[in-house]
């Protein structure tokens, strides 16, 4: 761009400063409605806390998580008759801290969140765009395959998946990313179809814009607000998914710290010792919980209908 | 009408190809060799393992045995299961019915509290009981079931001691299946005791299955009735004097409930995913249970005729849905 002269970069640089001031203003905006839904700024709070938590666990976590103590095992939590103080939430069957193991299983759920969304929505997106844009045989047969995805119920699906592709945390996100990934596509090409004959994507074919341009560039920013709030909602799914297949042995293996697989090994004990089964649980209970506010909070914010409401 | 249901059934041949392609790729590329667990020997000769092998029909090109397996469909034979040396088709049709007690028992238990609860959140917008409504379904909508049957095993099995652990009645009790259904079997047989004792196994595990469709029919009906509230009509016949529970059974309810159905009949894949996980935990005989163990075990021909079978129940639900929400609402048979 050496031939442009100055009177047209300065206007570039205003373009520019406007729209990096609207962007400001639409993200203030965005923060007023969200912030009005207290559910949500609570969850999001939450949820904050429990980022910390993972990332920190390595440090402040009073245990390391795989420490067995011959001396205390299925120790009760510390209010507890027979709990110690150095075990505050008590041990499990084989003397480990159950307080810093769910410290580390932090980290496990919010990688399976993170994995598992990042993979479905992005392959979702793609394949909806593709299906919305192209139309004809090639949407017909991208929908119907998505039919047979969903005609499956979602754990049953993932299990034989996991079975196929072996027993594990990394096969078990995979198959989770799949079969949620459904929902990505069916909401991308609702909105691709219904803003495909709008005027302004008109007015960017017109103008010479290709197809791969038109997709990303034109269509799809106008697109995420649907998006946005079903990846939040199959965040938390994919944390409960993950933890029901490593409650039923599928997901992550023994000894790792994973919500589920804690449960599953908590399993024979829930008659004798409360604890080693409730804390685990809770965890994933209050982890969902949040994350759900705070896909409320976003729905509230991002759905202009309610907005005029 | 006609059209659109034709429309809708042509809509699911494709799916339902897709379906047992599926089901038949899948149990292909799990992991072991079909022989070795068939013959129940590790090591077998090369002979041994042809003639297994033979004999299920897996020494046949893959196109071959794929339409082998779909001519099984039509006459009903979906092979035999390798532990039990039975038929799939009368596995699951023994079996279906403990699933089916358990489902229906838990969306009935869903509708009846999460529609009441849902309309009276709406009626009472912002209020203490709303917020407590949506705050319990908040927390039932994100409950992983696996820990909520056990937490409720804890305390009514194990404290309060009111409920068994597992299984469908007590041993005491022996009677002939004539439905299946513990609950009428066991009313049938006459037997002193015998309901209570099948009401006793019923409860926990309904609870456990009902509690993600309950808050989600809850929500819906919520949002689906504050939606209705505030249309012209309701404000018309709110106008011309009606009493306010005329306005909302008569008026309000009616319309609400069309989104709310297909809400219900989307709960079908849900409660049958988790029936696995309920009746795991409460080893309750049924297909959930044995889709799960007959997927550890590499049950090969259980684990097609199984994926087929519950795909095939959730798609003609979801038809049955469809035409439902056809009937009740015109707009959507004329699109």
């Amino acid at each position: 761009m050496t031939n442009t002269s100055p009177a047209s970069s300065a206007d570039a640089d205003k373009v520019q400063a406007a729209s990096r001031s609207a962007t400001w203003a639409n993200l203030a905006e965005f923060w007023y409605y969200f912030s009005r839904n207290k559910g949500a700024v609570i969850g999001l709070i939450i949820f904050i806390a429990l980022v910390a938590i993972a990332v920190l666990s390595p440090w402040i976590s009073p245990h390391d998580p795989d420490m067995q103590y011959r001396d205390s095992f299925l120790v009760p939590p510390f209010w507890e008759e027979g709990g110690k103080s150095t075990f505050i939430l008590g041990t499990d069957a084989v003397g480990r801290d159950i307080l810093s193991r769910l410290m580390h299983g932090a980290a496990y759920s919010l990688w399976i969140g993170v994995i598992v969304v990042s993979i479905s929505l992005s392959v979702g997106i793609v394949t909806g765009l593709i299906a919305g844009y192209a139309g004809g045989a090639v949407d017909t047969f991208i929908m119907r395959l998505m039919d047979i995805i969903l005609a499956f119920p979602a754990l049953l699906l993932a299990l034989v998946l996991v079975a196929i592709l072996g027993p594990g945390l990394t096969n078990a996100m995979i198959a989770i990313a799949l079969v949620l990934q459904p929902h990505f596509v069916r909401l991308t090409r609702a909105a691709v179809l219904s803003e495909r004959s709008r005027d302004y994507v008109v007015a960017a074919r017109l103008a010479g814009s290709g197809h791969i341009r038109l997709m990303f560039k034109t269509i799809l920013p106008n697109c995420l607000a649907p998006l946005i709030v079903q990846a939040t909602l199959s965040f938390s799914n994919a944390i409960l998914d993950a933890a029901a297949l490593g409650f039923l042995g599928m997901g992550a293996q023994p000894p790792a710290s994973e919500w589920g697989t804690m449960l599953a090994e908590a399993r024979e004990f829930i008659l004798s010792a409360w604890w080693v089964v409730t804390f685990p649980g809770l965890a994933i209970l209050i982890t969902v919980i949040a994350i759900n506010l705070v896909g409320d909070g976003l729905r509230d914010a991002l759905d202009p209908k309610l907005k005029r409401s | 009408m006609l059209r659109f249901l034709l429309g809708r059934l042509g809509l699911l041949i494709p799916t339902f190809i897709g379906v047992t392609f599926v089901a038949f790729t899948f149990i292909r590329l799990l992991p072991g060799d079909p022989a070795e667990l068939l013959a129940g020997e590790r090591g077998i000769s090369p002979e041994r393992k042809a003639e297994v092998m033979k004999q299920l029909g897996f020494d046949k090109p893959y196109w071959q045995q794929y339409l082998d397996y779909i001519l099984g469909i039509f006459q009903g034979d979906l092979g035999t299961s390798f532990s039990s040396k039975k038929p799939v088709l009368d596995e699951f049709m023994t079996l279906f019915p403990a699933t089916a007690e358990l489902a229906l028992c838990a969306i009935i238990l869903a509708v009846c509290i999460g529609i009441p609860a849902g309309i009276f959140a709406a009626v009472k917008r912002g209020s203490i009981a709303d917020q407590a409504i949506m705050g319990t379904a908040l927390v039932g909508y994100s409950m992983p079931i696996f820990w909520w049957g056990l937490l409720l095993i804890i305390l009514f099995s194990g404290v309060l001691q009111w409920t068994p652990v597992s299984g469908r009645i007590s041993l005491l009790y022996f009677f002939p299946q004539v439905t299946g259904f513990m609950l009428i079997d066991s009313l049938l047989s006459g037997e002193k005791g015998a309901f209570l004792s099948a009401v006793r196994h019923l409860i926990l595990p309904s609870i456990v299955l009902a509690t993600i469709p309950l808050a989600v029919i809850a929500r819906q009906t919520r949002s689906a009735m504050l939606e209705v509230l505030g249309e012209d009509y309701v404000r018309t016949a709110r106008a011309k004097g009606l009493a306010p529970r005329s306005v909302i059974g008569l008026h309000a309810l009616r319309n609400a409930l069309i989104p709310v159905v297909t809400t219900i009949g989307l709960q079908v894949g849900v409660l049958l995913g988790g029936a696995i996980l309920t009746e795991t935990i409460f080893s309750w005989p049924g297909i959930g249970k044995w889709l799960f163990d007959s997927i550890s075990r590499r049950d090969y021909f259980v684990v097609q005729g199984g994926l087929l079978l519950i795909a095939g129940i959730v798609m003609l639900v979801n038809l049955i849905v469809d035409v439902l929400y056809g009937l009740i609402n015109p707009r959507i048979r004329h699109n």
